[in-house]
C-alpha cells in the first residue's frame, strides 16, 4: 500500500509516469476518494481542484479520456465543456494516450544554442517516430517542447518525470538503453 | 553535474550557501544550519514591523519586473479577519531562468521559511506555491519539505505555538508560460485557463478567490529569512541604492562554465561573462548577448560593460530581467536565434488579444521565411510595424517580451537580417 499522501501536497503530485494503469477507476477507489477528497480539502471553491484532479487523472492513466473529464467535472459541479476548455489550454494534459517513454527535447534558445535540433533528430530516428507519433511497440513518444528551466545544462531532455541534461547526439541510444531494463 | 556551480567570493552566497548539500533538504540538516531562527524572529513582530524591514533592506521582486517587495507588501489591507493569501509563484518558465528551481531542489526549506514570514507580514492564513508542471523532480523534494515542516509543527495550527496558523498548499501547473504572469497565475490556480486580467483590480484588493493577494517569485521569498534575521543594513552591504542585495545568475547558451552563480548586484556584465563563466567556449569570440531572459533587449559584444543593477542595466538599454544571460557566439546565426524566440511567444500566447495572437504568429512566419531565403526587404519595416502593434496595447505584458529581443535585434543587427533577405547568407562566422 502507498503511504498516505498529505493533504498539503496531494494536489501537486508529478503526473507522468511510466506506470500507469489505463483501466482505473478515477474515484470509484478508496485511493480516488482519497485524493479527492484532500485536493478540496485544500481550497475554498470545488472549481480550484479543477488542475489537481486533471493532473490526478494524467497520473493514473497516463492521459485524460473525454469520461474523465466528465467525471471530473460532475464531482466538481462544474459543465464537461468547461473542463474540456481549460484542460485543452494546458499542453502537459495529454489529449490521447501515448507511448510509455514521454520523451520532451527543449529546443527553446538555449538548447537551441547547443544543439538541440541534432539532439531531437537522433531521438526520432532511434525510436523510429516522427514528432508526436507514438512508436509501433507502444514504447515511445518524441515531442519538441518549450524552455524546460534549465537552460544551463543544455540539451535539456524530460522522459516522464525524470530530467536528463547536457544532452548530446552521442549520449541518446545510452539514455534510451536505461529507460527500462529491456531497452533498444 | 556536480555543485556547487558558483563563484568563490565567500561573501556573496546567501542564497546559494547550501546548495550542493542533500542535508540541506532535510529539516533536521536546515535546522543545523540555523534554518527557520528568522521565522522565530518573525513570529515576535507584528506584522507591519516585519514589512518595514523588508521595504528598509530594498529588496526587489526577483520575478523579472523588479517591484519593491517592502511596498508591494504594505498594499496589503492591515485588518485583520479577512481572508489573504500569498502566491508563491514558483512557475519559472521565461527562456535562460533556471534559478527558483535550483532554490526549490536543494534549499527547499529556504523558501518555505521565506513564504511563512511574508504570509504573516501581509496577514495571509494560507499560502499557494504554484510550481510549474514540469518540474516532478523538483516538486518531489519540495513536498517531501512541506510535509515535514508540517509534521514539526512549522506550518499549520499554531506555528510553533505562536497561536498563529498558516496553511501552505504546492500547486502544479501544466504546461503553460502564461500561468507565469502573476493575474494568469491566479486564474490558473482558481482553475481555470490561465488568462491574466486587465488591472485594476490589483491583486492586493482583489487576487484569487475575490481576496486581497500578494503574489512574490521564489528568490524573493528566499531572501527574506536572511534580511529578517540579520536586519535591512546586512542586505544592504551587497548592490547599490537601488538595488541592493545579491542575486542568483543564470548563464547560458555559449559559455565554457554556464550554470548559476550568486553575485552581488552591480558586477559589470563583462565580468560575470568572461571572468566567471569563462566565456565563449573553443576560444570564440561573443556576438551577443541577451541579458536579462528572452524577454529583455540584446546587447552587442561592445555593450557588456554595463552594471548589472535594475539601473544599470536600464542605462544600457536592456534590463535585468530574470538575470539570465543567454551568451550567442560569433558562429551564431541570429536571425534563427531570433526565431525560436519568436516562436515561443507565439506558442505561448493566450490569445486574449489579437494584437498578441496575430502578431506573435506573424513575427515567427516572417522570421521563419526569411530564415529559409524567401524574405524580402519589406519584411523589415513589416517586423518593425509589428513591433509598434504589439507595444503596450495588450493586457499582459507578453506582447511586448517579444519586441524587446526583436526590436534591438533589428537596431543592433540589422546587417544580418539583410544579409539573409539579399543573399541567402548568414554574417556569422
Ligand atoms: C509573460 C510573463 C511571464 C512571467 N513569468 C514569471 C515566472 O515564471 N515567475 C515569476 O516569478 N514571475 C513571472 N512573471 C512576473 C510576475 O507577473 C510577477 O511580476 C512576479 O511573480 C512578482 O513577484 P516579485 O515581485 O517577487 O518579482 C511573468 C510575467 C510575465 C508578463
Ligand atoms: S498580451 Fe498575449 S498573453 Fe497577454 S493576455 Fe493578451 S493575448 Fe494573452
Ligand atoms: S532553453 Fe532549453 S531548458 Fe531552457
Amino acid at each position: 500500500m502507498s503511504r498516505r499522501i498529505h493533504p498539503s501536497v496531494a494536489g501537486a503530485q508529478p503526473f507522468q509516469l511510466a506506470e500507469r494503469d489505463p483501466e482505473a477507476p478515477l474515484f470509484e477507489s478508496a485511493e480516488g476518494q482519497e485524493r479527492l477528497q484532500a485536493v478540496l480539502s485544500r481550497y475554498p471553491t470545488k472549481q480550484a481542484a479543477l488542475l489537481p484532479l486533471l493532473g490526478y487523472a494524467n497520473e493514473l492513466h497516463g492521459w485524460v479520456s473525454k469520461q474523465d473529464m466528465e467525471s471530473i467535472a460532475e464531482r466538481l459541479d462544474l459543465t464537461p465543456a468547461y473542463v474540456w476548455s481549460v484542460a485543452s489550454f494546458y499542453t502537459m494534459y495529454n489529449k490521447h494516450p501515448i507511448g510509455r517513454h514521454f520523451i520532451q527535447v527543449c529546443t527553446n534558445i538555449s538548447c537551441h544554442l547547443n544543439g538541440a535540433q541534432r539532439v531531437l533528430k537522433r531521438f526520432l530516428e532511434e525510436t523510429g517516430t516522427r514528432p508526436g507519433e507514438t512508436s509501433e511497440d507502444g514504447r515511445y513518444t518524441v515531442i519538441e517542447a518549450e524552455c524546460l528551466g534549465a537552460c544551463g545544462f543544455a540539451t535539456a531532455v524530460q522522459i516522464n518525470d525524470e530530467y536528463h541534461e547536457n544532452v548530446t547526439p552521442e549520449r541518446v541510444s545510452q539514455i534510451l538503453a536505461g529507460l527500462d531494463g529491456n531497452g533498444s | 553535474m556536480a555543485y556547487p556551480y558558483r563563484d568563490d567570493r565567500e561573501t556573496t552566497t546567501v542564497l546559494s550557501r547550501h546548495m550542493g548539500e542533500p542535508e540541506a533538504r532535510t529539516l533536521s540538516g536546515w535546522l543545523e544550519r540555523g534554518g527557520y531562527e528568522a521565522l522565530g524572529t518573525a513570529l515576535e513582530m507584528e506584522p507591519d514591523e516585519i514589512t518595514e524591514i523588508v521595504k528598509e533592506s530594498g529588496l526587489r521582486g526577483r520575478g523579472g519586473a523588479g517591484f519593491p517587495t517592502g511596498m508591494k507588501w504594505g498594499f496589503m489591507p492591515k485588518e485583520n479577519g479577512r481572508a489573504h493569501y500569498l502566491c508563491c509563484n514558483a512557475d519559472e518558465s521565461e527562456p535562460g531562468a533556471f534559478k527558483d528551481r535550483e532554490i526549490m531542489r536543494w534549499t527547499p526549506h529556504l523558501m518555505i521559511e521565506g513564504c511563512l514570514i511574508a504570509a504573516r507580514a501581509i496577514r495571509a492564513g494560507h499560502v499557494y506555491i504554484y510550481v510549474r508542471g514540469e518540474f516532478f523532480p523538483v516538486v518531489r523534494v519540495l513536498n517531501q519539505a512541506v510535509v515535514e515542516a508540517y509534521e514539526a509543527g512549522y506550518i499549520g495550527r499554531s506555528v510553533l505555538g505562536s497561536g498563529w496558523s498558516c496553511d501552505i498548499t504546492v500547486h502544479l501547473g501544466a504546461g503553460a508560460y502564461i500561468a507565469g504572469e502573476e493575474t494568469g497565475l491566479m486564474s490558473s490556480l482558481m482553475g481555470g485557463r490561465a488568462e491574466p486580467w486587465m488591472k485594476p483590480p490589483f491583486p492586493a484588493a482583489r487576487g484569487i478567490f475575490g481576496a486581497p493577494t500578494t503574489v512574490n517569485n521564489v528568490e524573493t521569498l528566499a531572501s527574506v529569512p536572511g534580511i529578517v534575521a540579520n536586519g535591512s543594513a546586512w542586505y544592504r552591504q551587497w548592490g547599490s541604492d537601488e538595488s541592493p542585495g545579491t542575486k542568483l545568475w543564470c548563464c547560458s547558451g555559449h559559455l565554457v562554465k554556464p550554470g548559476n552563480y550568486e553575485l552581488e548586484l552591480g558586477v559589470p556584465l563583462s565580468e560575470i561573462i568572461y571572468d566567471v563563466c569563462g566565456g565563449a567556449p573553443d576560444g570564440k569570440r561573443v556576438r551577443a548577448v541577451i541579458p536579462g531572459g528572452s524577454s529583455t533587449p540584446f546587447l552587442t559584444a561592445d555593450e557588456l560593460d554595463c552594471e548589472t543593477t535594475y539601473e544599470g542595466m536600464q542605462a544600457a538599454g536592456s534590463s535585468l530581467g530574470t538575470a539570465s544571460p543567454i551568451v550567442m557566439d560569433e558562429s551564431t546565426c541570429l536571425l534563427s536565434a531570433m526565431r525560436r524566440i519568436a516562436q515561443f511567444y507565439a506558442h505561448e500566447s493566450c490569445g486574449q488579444c489579437v494584437q498578441c495572437r496575430e502578431g506573435t504568429e506573424w513575427i515567427a512566419k516572417i522570421l521563419r521565411r526569411i530564415e529559409d531565403g524567401d524574405g524580402e526587404m519589406k519584411d523589415i519595416d513589416t517586423l518593425y510595424d509589428l513591433c509598434e502593434q504589439l507595444t503596450g496595447r495588450t493586457i499582459c505584458v507578453l506582447a511586448d517580451s517579444v519586441v524587446f529581443p526583436l526590436r534591438s535585434s533589428l537596431d543592433k543587427f540589422r546587417d544580418e537580417y539583410e544579409s539573409h533577405i539579399q543573399q541567402d547568407a548568414c554574417t556569422a562566422t
